[in-house]
């Protein structure tokens, strides 16, 4: 019998088309309408997904309904990302969601209200966390599509203006499945990658579908997560995008963003001009007022007049010496003479050459006697010669 | 003096060195040999800044993470 060559249990059947199937689609896309929606006591979500042709059901955890930012219900038509689980005990399979989006426009439009107002409350559009754009960024960092319309605008933009700075490019998708998960890669690669001054995140214009992926909070949270300041540069002069809310600064086009990050570099040397000129007329002045100090000393009174007194002083030593000269021999001779007429005095006046001549001092009790009436009859006095002395009396006087 | 720190800096921390530099003397209170200096460094600066931003084409590189987290940089020339 064929029968039972290749019998093998309904478990290990099972357990086959598991790993065949999950190992199939570990990651799918799907669109579809939401059908049977449930949402359990234990927060997990249950709905079917079906088009006009098949359905298949789905199943999202309370960990990823988290992250919704909208309310799913019957009838909406939506984008899921997951991948694909055998459930053994029922023999079924279905798909195990892990990203659910809106199609459509109000949907988009009621996911980006819900997603702005839970973003603005955590704080993530706070003007304080603003990172301030550096004015002279040297290296900028770029994320977007390498083939899009951004970076040929930015390119364009930033060698006119100036062609000096480097630009690191992050090449993404902007648009499609996974392009928000690239975007939010891509600005924290950047971070990780470091020295760069300013990143511009963006993409060229399109529908609101097209720039879905700069609505996502994926992306808001990596921008918000940055060191690096970020404008955003989504293309759509109009709307704000949530990467616009987020960034530090806003571009209404990549081509604005490239105008605002970097300065023009004529303007830039008119600048580096003006500052040289500054500093030389600042020099100048400085010279011309040292000039001035050092004239307006030169000339003055009380700078002079230390040259003056040794003027005077050397004129005046020329006149002693003049003078010297001439009345030296004079006086000399006029030394001589008063040095012998004043000998000759000095002689006169010698007490003792007087009494030799025939003088003679009275002294009464020790003092000189000059006049007659001092001394009457009877009075002792001394009379000193050249050679001695004697005592004597007076016996009688009269007046001359 | 700073003469020799702005050697290898940015464009950005060289201008602002520039403009000190006409603050500075703009004041008028430095030394005549520090202003000379100081204007030295100025002119040399300035000319530096004017080089940069006067040489060069825009490059753009491609920045790309290995498996290993490591980056790499390719020059992206295709436009």
């Amino acid at each position: 019998m064929a029968i039972g060559k290749n019998v093998i249990t309904i478990t290990e059947l099972t357990r086959q088309i598991k790993f065949s199937l999950e190992s199939s689609f570990p990651r799918v896309w799907v669109e579809g309408e939401i059908s049977n929606f449930k949402q359990h006591t234990s927060g997990h979500l249950y709905f079917t997904l079906k088009d006009e042709g098949a359905q298949l059901s789905a199943l999202m955890w309370r960990s990823r309904v988290a992250n919704l930012v909208f309310q799913p219900e019957d009838g909406m038509k939506v984008i899921v990302r997951g991948s694909i689980t055998v459930y053994p005990p029922r023999g079924n399979y279905q798909l195990d969601v892990d990203q659910l989006q809106p199609i459509g426009l109000g949907e988009l439009q009621l996911a980006f209200e819900r997603l702005k107002q839970k973003l603005d409350a955590e704080g993530l559009f706070n003007p304080e966390h603003k990172k301030p754009i550096p004015e002279y960024p040297e290296r900028i960092g770029l994320i977007t599509s390498e083939t899009g319309a951004a970076l040929q605008d930015i390119r364009s933009v930033l060698s006119r203006r100036q062609p000096s700075v480097d630009v690191v490019l992050a090449a993404v998708r902007v648009q499609g499945a996974g392009a928000a998960e690239e975007i939010a890669d891509a600005i924290n690669s950047m971070n990780q990658y470091g020295g760069i001054d300013v990143l511009i995140v963006g993409r060229g214009g399109g529908s609101l579908e097209d720039l879905w992926a700069f609505n996502e909070e994926v992306v808001a949270r990596a921008m918000y997560a940055s060191k690096i300041p970020i404008i955003s540069a989504v293309g759509h002069e109009i709307d704000f995008s949530i990467a616009d809310f987020v960034a530090d600064l806003r571009a209404p086009t990549p081509s604005a963003a490239a105008e605002l990050v970097v300065r023009d570099r004529t303007e830039f040397l008119e600048d580096i001009g003006n500052l040289c000129y500054t500093m030389r007329g600042a020099l100048e002045e400085q010279l011309f007022r040292l000039r001035e100090r050092t004239s307006s000393v030169m000339t003055s009174y009380s700078f002079n007049r230390p040259k003056d007194l040794v003027r005077e002083f050397s004129q005046r030593v020329d006149e002693l010496e003049r003078s010297l000269d001439i009345s030296f021999a004079h006086g000399t001779q006029l030394v001589h003479q008063k040095y012998n007429s004043l000998q000759q005095q000095l002689q006169a006046l010698n007490p003792s050459g007087v009494l030799k001549r025939g003088y003679a001092i009275i002294r009464k009790t020790g003092r000189i006697i000059s006049s007659a009436n001092v001394l009457g009859v009877g009075d002792k006095a001394d009379i000193q010669f050249h050679n001695g002395i004697v005592g004597v009396e007076v016996k009688q006087g009269h007046e001359l | 003096m700073t003469a020799k720190k702005t050697a290898k800096n940015s464009l950005e921390s060289s201008l602002k060195r520039l403009e000190d530099i006409v603050e500075e003397l703009e004041r008028g209170e430095t030394p005549l040999d520090d202003a000379m200096m100081l204007y030295e460094e100025g002119v040399r600066i300035s000319k530096e800044c004017a080089d940069k931003l006067k040489a060069a084409e825009l490059k753009i590189k491609k920045l790309s993470k290995e498996i290993d987290g490591q980056f790499t940089l390719t020059e992206s020339d295709e436009v």
